[in-house]
């Protein structure tokens, strides 16, 4: 289902959560908002699900506004950070919760409801557990429930606060990944909250960058990371040395580090330098390493210009012997903007 | 180090009852726990027990079943249960109202809430009895309706509903206050009515609180004497309560006698506590 966010304003007392949010989501798209705490992704979310309500401007389902209607009137599916499961029903009363609720010839019959429990346990890898209480379950294992419980009323649209937010680091990965096959198997439009970059970079198809109620940039992740589309995002998606210098003649410099700035208007700026931007360049300026260490693949450098900046290099593992003492290195890409 | 040092070392005594912890202080807790629960309510009750068993059982069974003895147990526990559970019902409803909402006097209903923990029960008996009678402020309009609500079981069961008041309501409260947002946000975003969603999420969950304040409400009505005995006419077969059955045999020095209904009464409510507690643990078996 496509959803449109015309303009949306919401003020929590004199603190504006979201300003003038425009936002077009595709049919069967899975989108992240990303953004600090204190963006306004969570209040975002809130309101696509009728949640909370927006103070000016519309959200439209399919073309149909529903700004006012309630959540219970939207068919979607939410996942909260502290799962919010039901604790004194079985796992599987949970998951049939949305179907059982629903009155007359609206609601399947009981066998109807029981074979839906049981397919999506199979589909979140649950088999076997329907009888057990939340309680008994961990943490990843909770979320799983508390996932099929919103897909069990097969939603228009799937949205998550922080899914994997309370959720240590591996069975934060393995979870991910779920997301992305459960998504894929059932093509439902899906929107989730992270303030993790990493976390929006691999799992969806577009990541939308909020930051103090506003949406910073919206695009692919490929997008998002190289080509920023301000400061903020630059900083905030992905490692980045910063620099605070000034532009001169469309060049940047900032002590020893000069920078092409070609369309950035001449005074102070901000530079960011990705490490893997980064390389030994014999026309370069000098830097002192201090330490090198294994990160992956890549070998992560640390080091001091001769004016104590400290910069991070991202280099081969290959390259990582060559790092020692005084060397020279230049930046083969570089983000300027205007401060 | 070695196995040798490892075996030769004492083998540390494992203590009874508990396990070795980090939180120190269970041999003193336990024993003051213990002493002033014995010098406090097991030695009287046993000596309760032991006067009963002065008379002999046959003695002891027709003083025990006797009509008026039974008479007295039925409307004590009978009205106690009741109160208990229009307290449970009304109790559920304040305790939501002062969580929930915001509303100009919420402290004044807030203190309202203890005032029959605090009022000696003698004053909220005679000013009930005074309000409910047939001449009185409340009473003058039940009369025509043809309800009579002093001087008879009616009117116990409003006395005892009186006392055990906060008990719901402040059992229910703190986990009112606690209770999650998103889960009811869960069950709407689910399409629960709002009604559906109280009834199969919320209420559920206060189960095990409500079950503790009604039991402490039951249990503090089948006790209660004070407010009862001026609004509840007191005639024998009718409205006369147990405690007030054991005053007066005491009054006619029949000690025994007296100790006799007690240990029925003793019995009866330890039972039921025993019986609601396990409800509530069962009712527990998800936390």
């Amino acid at each position: 289902m496509t959803i449109s966010i015309r303009s949306v304003e919401k003020k929590f007392g004199r603190y504006p959560a979201l300003n003038k949010v425009d936002l077009e989501i595709a049919d069967g798209e899975l989108l992240a908002l990303l953004g600090p705490s204190g963006s306004g992704k969570t209040t975002l979310l809130r309101t696509i699900a009728g949640l909370e309500f927006p103070d000016e401007g519309q959200v439209l389902f399919h073309g149909e506004d529903v700004t006012y209607a309630s959540a219970a009137d939207r068919r979607v599916g939410f996942v909260f950070q502290q799962y919010a499961l039901f604790k004194h029903m079985t796992v599987a009363k949970n998951i049939a919760f949305g179907l059982d609720v629903r009155k007359g010839k609206d609601k399947p019959p009981k066998a109807e409801i029981a074979k839906r429990v049981e397919d999506l346990l199979k589909l979140v890898e649950l088999e076997g557990l329907g009888q057990r209480y939340p309680s008994q379950l961990s943490g990843g294992q909770r979320q799983r429930v508390a996932l099929s419980r919103a897909l069990a009323v097969q939603p228009s649209v799937l949205l998550l606060d922080e899914p994997f937010g309370a959720l240590d680091a591996t069975v934060r990965k393995s979870l991910r990944r779920e997301l992305r096959r459960v998504h894929d198997a059932t093509g439902v439009t899906t929107i989730f909250v992270t303030h993790d970059q990493e976390e929006a970079l691999e799992l969806a198809d577009r990541v939308a960058v909020l930051n103090q109620g506003r949406i910073e940039q919206i695009g692919t992740p490929d997008q998002v990371h190289d080509q920023p589309a301000s400061a903020f995002v630059c900083g905030f998606v992905g490692e980045a040395n910063s620099f605070q210098g000034e532009v001169k003649g469309g060049r940047f410099s900032a002590g020893v580090l000069t920078l092409p700035a070609s369309g950035v208007p001449d005074g102070a700026a901000t530079a960011y330098v990705r490490p893997h931007d980064f390389g030994l360049d014999d026309a370069g300026f000098e830097v002192r390493v201090e330490r090198v260490h294994v990160q992956g693949a890549l070998t992560s450098v640390n080091a001091t210009t001769v004016d104590g900046r400290r910069i991070e290099i991202s280099a081969s593992r290959a390259e990582a012997p060559r790092f020692e003492g005084a060397v020279r290195v230049a930046a083969r890409k570089a983000h300027v903007y205007a401060a | 180090m070695t196995a040798e040092t490892a075996e030769r070392r004492p083998q540390a005594k494992r203590p009874l009852f508990r396990r070795r912890s980090a939180i120190p202080g269970f041999g003193l807790t336990m024993g003051v726990t213990l002493t002033v629960l014995s010098l406090i309510v097991l030695i009287p009750l046993s000596a309760v027990v032991l006067k009963a068993a002065q008379q002999s059982p046959a003695e002891f069974w027709s003083v025990a079943t006797s009509e008026r003895a039974l008479a007295a147990y039925r409307l004590t526990f009978g009205a106690a249960f009741i109160a208990a559970l229009v307290n449970g019902v009304f109790g559920v409803l304040t305790a939501w109202a002062l969580v929930r909402y915001d509303f100009p006097g919420k402290t004044v209903v807030n203190a309202l809430v203890d005032l029959p923990f605090a009022l000696p029960t003698a004053v909220a008996g005679i000013a009930l009895a005074t309000l409910y009678a047939p001449t009185g402020w409340i009473g003058q309009f039940l009369a025509p309706l043809g309800i009579q609500a002093a001087y008879n079981p009616v009117g116990v069961t409003i006395a005892l509903i009186f006392i055990g008041l906060p008990f719901v309501v402040r059992t229910i409260e703190p986990v009112l206050r606690d209770a999650a947002e998103d889960v009811e946000e869960a069950a709407a975003s689910l399409g629960a009515s709002r009604f559906d969603t109280i009834v199969r999420v919320v209420l559920p969950a206060l189960a095990p609180a409500w079950l503790t304040g009604f039991a402490l409400a039951f249990a503090r009505g089948v006790g209660e004497y004070g407010s009862v005995i001026f609004i509840a006419g007191n005639m024998p077969y009718k409205s006369e309560i147990a405690p007030l059955l054991i005053i007066i045999q005491l009054e006619q020095f029949e000690y025994a006698r007296a100790a006799t209904i007690a240990v029925v009464m003793l019995a009866v409510s330890f039972t039921m506590l025993l019986i609601i507690n396990a409800i509530q643990a069962w009712s527990r078996r998800f936390a």
